[in-house]
């Protein structure tokens, strides 16, 4: 873990609780999510289904439903719920405090990305 | 020689590590101590007891002046170290004592924050800290009158509830959303805030100190949004701040405590630093809990011993009589995690456990908190609890199976003067009296007998229960689609319920009628946040968080995650302004796609989410507003041109189209509502396909409702003629209302109306006046607080942070 880059992308406090934020990166867009009990994660904001915008999706527990088609992913590790299946990234983060950190070393897919 | 310790501070943490170090090691220093307080030793978590007057100044001293005499300690009171020279290993006080020291422990503790707003030194405005603040306090009070309480965590809760018992009005004014938000979910925040209501304490959440007024000295609070709260005193307990100065100026290492390693020790071998001024590991704690943990490796360390601390996990209670509330561990951070919710509404139950690789990673319960040091002790071993997890959140005296809930218990736990049937005001009370008086058993008996559900039959599902409640096994209620799988209950017992308990929020309503889940799901929570707006419309503060995305950022989203903005246009007539305004929209935006929709507006498809403000502001200049296209509420009022161009058109059709849609914009209901005019029976504005719809003759108007030119495809029924225009609006305006008191969320009309039988909304609409006026002016009420534009609320800041990314990672980190 101490071998990744970890890049600053703001505060906790800048997310709505139960709420989602965009951080913009070379290797796509990345939805960063508050939830109730103020747990963070941070995913490629695209829903293994049809691509969806994850982070504008209604987040519930440790999940979010996608807005396109209601399908649910796991904010913890990525993956369709249900009888649905797929996956989509996930990144690591690191709260400090509130002060937010992800690592992109795990991405390797930009091209991929790229088609948003 | 016997070595001298020096101890700054008499608080908690060093009375804890002294006595630990004088039962290992006696004799083994010489030890002075310099106390800014003057004052022996208290307790000073039982602050809070005194202030409510429960206990006695007496009652908390933990080291009286007899203790420090018999161990031959030299004790300075009112004694505040202003020096600490490391080179000559002394330390000075302000009154000039001087004493020299081989070990030195810092214990300075901690101050609170004073927010630095204007009045805050005003005489009357108190800190919660140390037994001065809560002297001023008790003098303050014995003449009554009002306290303003700034920050509503654990003090200043303890102390709003301390001075509410000692005679005074108390409001707290706290900024976040929810009180004790760090300690407490929105669930147990919910149940927390109803319990300190009962107690007359007035919370005000979202609430932002902006000045505290007053000449000689404090007379109110002055918030944000303007309120003023008058106040004969203000406590500030909005937080505290390690006391590290003088270690700073010592050249000690120093963050935001006082920096110390596993054996407490600072920078300088000699020096330790312990309680709240400490930061250890990059935390700083302000419990005392893993205060006295630490102080306890410290005496080890001074006499000798190689002890380690290595941070601590923390637990809260909170000391208000009758309030049992328990949060320990953390819940704020990691991945994998789970959780198990309980929840009993007619006990005020609410526990919640949160579990990571099937250990307790931290726990909040609230009403029964019996087996929270259970789950602490567990959640410190880090117990493997797979073995118990089953029966894990029934707590450690729970053997055998789980008894299973159901929606009968909510029935049975309301009062006999409840309402179950709304349509025709009939209680609890009545249905079960006619019951057991006439030997009811069925349904079509209930319904023949008290007319309870006879009308709207929303209210089946709890008629339903009333007689099973008093019909024992006798009775076997209807199966009830559940409104998701967070809770048993259906659409209608949920509506009816948030009525009869008066619940008004979204947490109140989960607490209240024990959801499952503790915070819902996507299906969930739009329909309850509907259901509260409706209910609650001046009330109610909408959650966006529960809106679905449409709603939230008022556009409507597209497959690749763009957006698409249809303007107002009334009645669907526009004009060569506003057309060329949208020229202009598109091409400085470079928006792909301009299409007239099925509603006689005109839709830009393809706006990214970021440039949605600009669009707005451009499009808000040219006087558009929102057209609401992604709303589940007023969509469009279709018309023709009617009397005024066409030569068969009997009324103006156009006019009162226009009319109808100024009236009710904004409005939300159960799924969308799309309306129509037409001025003849030839029908061009297609009225007879619409949710409601007018066909105007030259007698007057005739209203039409529940078609449907979608999924399914259906005519509309008619509901009656009328003769003037203002009865048409008042017609259609009642029906409207109905519905959005009536339907299910995700309900169209159509099958609302058939749902509930045609019959029954020409009943209340045409022919109840009463029923339409009442229908009528609670629509008038609510759109009070519904016609706000939404676009130009934004274009002038509202919700800033959805449009914008977080952050912007320019180039990939090598």
């Amino acid at each position: 873990m101490t071998d990744m880059n970890w890049i600053a992308i703001g505060h906790l406090s800048d997310i709505p609780r139960r709420g989602a934020r965009c951080v913009t990166t070379p290797k796509g867009r990345i939805a960063v999510f508050r939830t109730v009990d103020d747990a963070v994660f941070a995913v490629v904001d695209r829903c293994p289904h049809k691509k969806g915008p994850l982070s504008q999706g209604i987040v519930h527990g440790h999940s979010v439903t996608c807005p396109l088609h209601n399908w649910v992913i796991s904010l913890e590790d990525g993956t369709a719920q249900g009888a649905d299946e797929g996956a989509t990234p996930t990144l690591p983060l690191r709260n400090e405090d509130g002060a937010l950190f992800i690592s992109l070393d795990t991405l390797s897919l930009p091209a991929d990305l790229a088609a948003e | 020689m016997t070595q001298k310790l020096v101890i700054i501070g008499n608080g908690m943490a060093p009375g804890r590590m002294l006595e630990e170090l004088l039962e290992k090691a006696p004799g083994l220093y010489e030890i002075t101590i310099f106390n800014a307080e003057p004052r022996v030793n208290y307790d000073r978590i039982m602050l809070s007891p005194v202030l409510s007057g429960e206990k006695a100044y007496e009652d908390i001293i933990i080291h009286d002046d007899a203790f420090y005499a018999y161990h031959g300690i030299t004790l300075h009171k009112g004694a505040k170290v202003t020096t600490i020279d490391r080179a000559a290993k002394t330390v000075t006080a302000e009154n000039g004592i001087t004493a020299p020291y081989d070990k030195l422990v810092i214990a300075t503790g901690s101050t609170p924050v004073i927010i630095p707003v204007p009045g805050a030194d005003l005489p009357g405005v108190l800190a919660y800290r140390d037994l001065d603040d809560v002297s001023r306090m008790l003098e303050i009070a014995r003449n009554g009158g009002r306290a303003v309480v700034i920050g509503g965590g654990l003090l200043g809760l303890e102390a709003a509830y301390g001075l509410k018992r000692q005679g005074m009005e108390v409001s707290v004014v706290h900024l976040m959303p929810t009180i004790m938000e760090r300690q407490l979910d929105p669930a147990a925040a919910y149940l927390l805030e109803k319990a300190l209501a009962d107690r007359d304490i007035t919370i005000l959440t979202k609430a932002n100190t902006k000045a505290i007024l007053g000449t000689d000295e404090v007379e109110a609070v002055v918030l944000d949004d303007g309120r003023v709260l008058p106040a004969d005193l203000v406590v500030m307990a909005v937080g505290i701040r390690p006391s590290a100065q003088l270690a700073k100026e010592a050249g000690l290492e120093v963050n935001r405590g006082i920096v110390v390693d596993d054996g407490m020790r600072t920078s300088d071998p000699a020096i330790y630093a312990l309680g709240e001024c400490a930061e250890h590991r990059g935390q700083c704690y302000g419990l005392v809990a893993p205060l006295y943990e630490s102080a306890k490796v410290l005496a080890d360390r001074l006499s000798g011993g190689q002890g380690e601390y290595h941070g601590s996990v923390t637990s809260t209670k909170l000391k208000v009589t009758g309030v049992n509330l328990f949060s320990a561990g953390d819940f704020s951070e990691g991945e994998g995690r789970e959780e198990i919710v309980l929840r009993d509404a007619s006990a005020g139950i609410y526990k919640r456990i949160i579990l990571k690789d099937n250990c307790i990673l931290g726990a909040v319960m609230y009403g029964d908190v019996a087996d929270g040091p259970w789950y602490f002790d567990m959640l410190k071993r880090g117990t493997d609890v797979s073995e118990l997890r089953a029966t894990l959140i029934h707590g450690q005296a729970f053997q055998g199976g789980g008894e299973a809930k159901d929606p009968a218990a909510l029935v049975a736990g309301l009062p006999d003067d409840a309402e179950i049937c709304g349509c025709n005001g009939i209680s609890k009370g009545k249905i079960v009296a006619a019951i057991r008086e006439k030997g009811l058993t069925t349904l079509a008996d209930v319904r023949a007998h008290t007319k309870a559900s006879a009308s709207c039959g929303s209210c089946t599902g709890l008629v339903e229960q009333v007689m099973a409640l008093t019909l024992g096994e006798a009775y076997r209620p209807a199966v009830v689609e559940p409104v998701c799988g967070c809770t048993d209950l259906g659409h209608d017992d949920v509506r009816r319920l948030i009525r009869a308990k008066g619940l008004k929020t979204i947490p109140a309503v989960m607490q209240e009628l024990e959801w499952k889940t503790s915070c819902g799901c996507a299906k969930c929570r739009p329909a309850l946040n509907y259901y509260l707006v409706c209910e609650y419309p001046d009330e109610y503060a909408d959650d966006y968080q529960s809106r679905f995305i449409n709603e939230r950022v008022h556009a409507n989203i597209q497959k690749d995650g763009t957006y698409s903005v249809v303007p107002r246009m009334w009645g669907g007539v526009t004009s060569s302004a506003e057309l060329r305004a949208i020229a202009d929209v598109v091409d400085k935006f470079a928006i792909p796609m301009v299409k007239v929709t099925g509603g006689q507006r005109i839709d830009m498809l393809g706006v990214r989410k970021e440039d949605l403000p600009d669009v707005w502001a451009d499009l808000g200049k040219a006087g558009f507003v929102s057209g609401q296209a992604y709303a589940k509420g007023l969509r469009t009022v279709k018309t023709c041109v009617g009397s005024q161009w066409c030569r068969f058109g009997t009324q103006d059709s156009t006019g009162l189209g226009i009319r109808i849609e100024k009236f009710m914009w904004g409005s939300w209901t159960p799924a969308k509502v799309k309306l129509a005019v037409s001025g003849c029976p030839r029908n061009c504005a297609e009225s007879t396909c619409k949710d409601i719809g007018i066909i105007c003759v030259d007698s007057g108007y005739e209203i039409h409702f529940a078609g449907a030119a979608g999924l399914d495809i259906k005519g509309t029924e008619i509901l009656g003629t009328v003769k003037t225009e203002d009865e048409a609006l008042e017609h259609v305006v009642a029906l409207a209302q109905m519905y959005r008191e009536g339907a299910r969320y995700l309900e169209r009309i159509y099958k609302w109306a058939k749902r509930i039988g045609y019959d029954e909304v020409r009943a209340q609409i045409m022919d109840d006046a009463e029923k339409r006026k009442g229908y009528f002016e609670r629509f008038v009420f609510s759109q009070k607080f519904a016609q706000v534009d939404p676009w130009s609320e934004r274009v002038s800041g509202k919700d800033k942070h959805e449009f914008k990314p977080m952050a912007v990672i320019a180039q990939a980190a090598e």
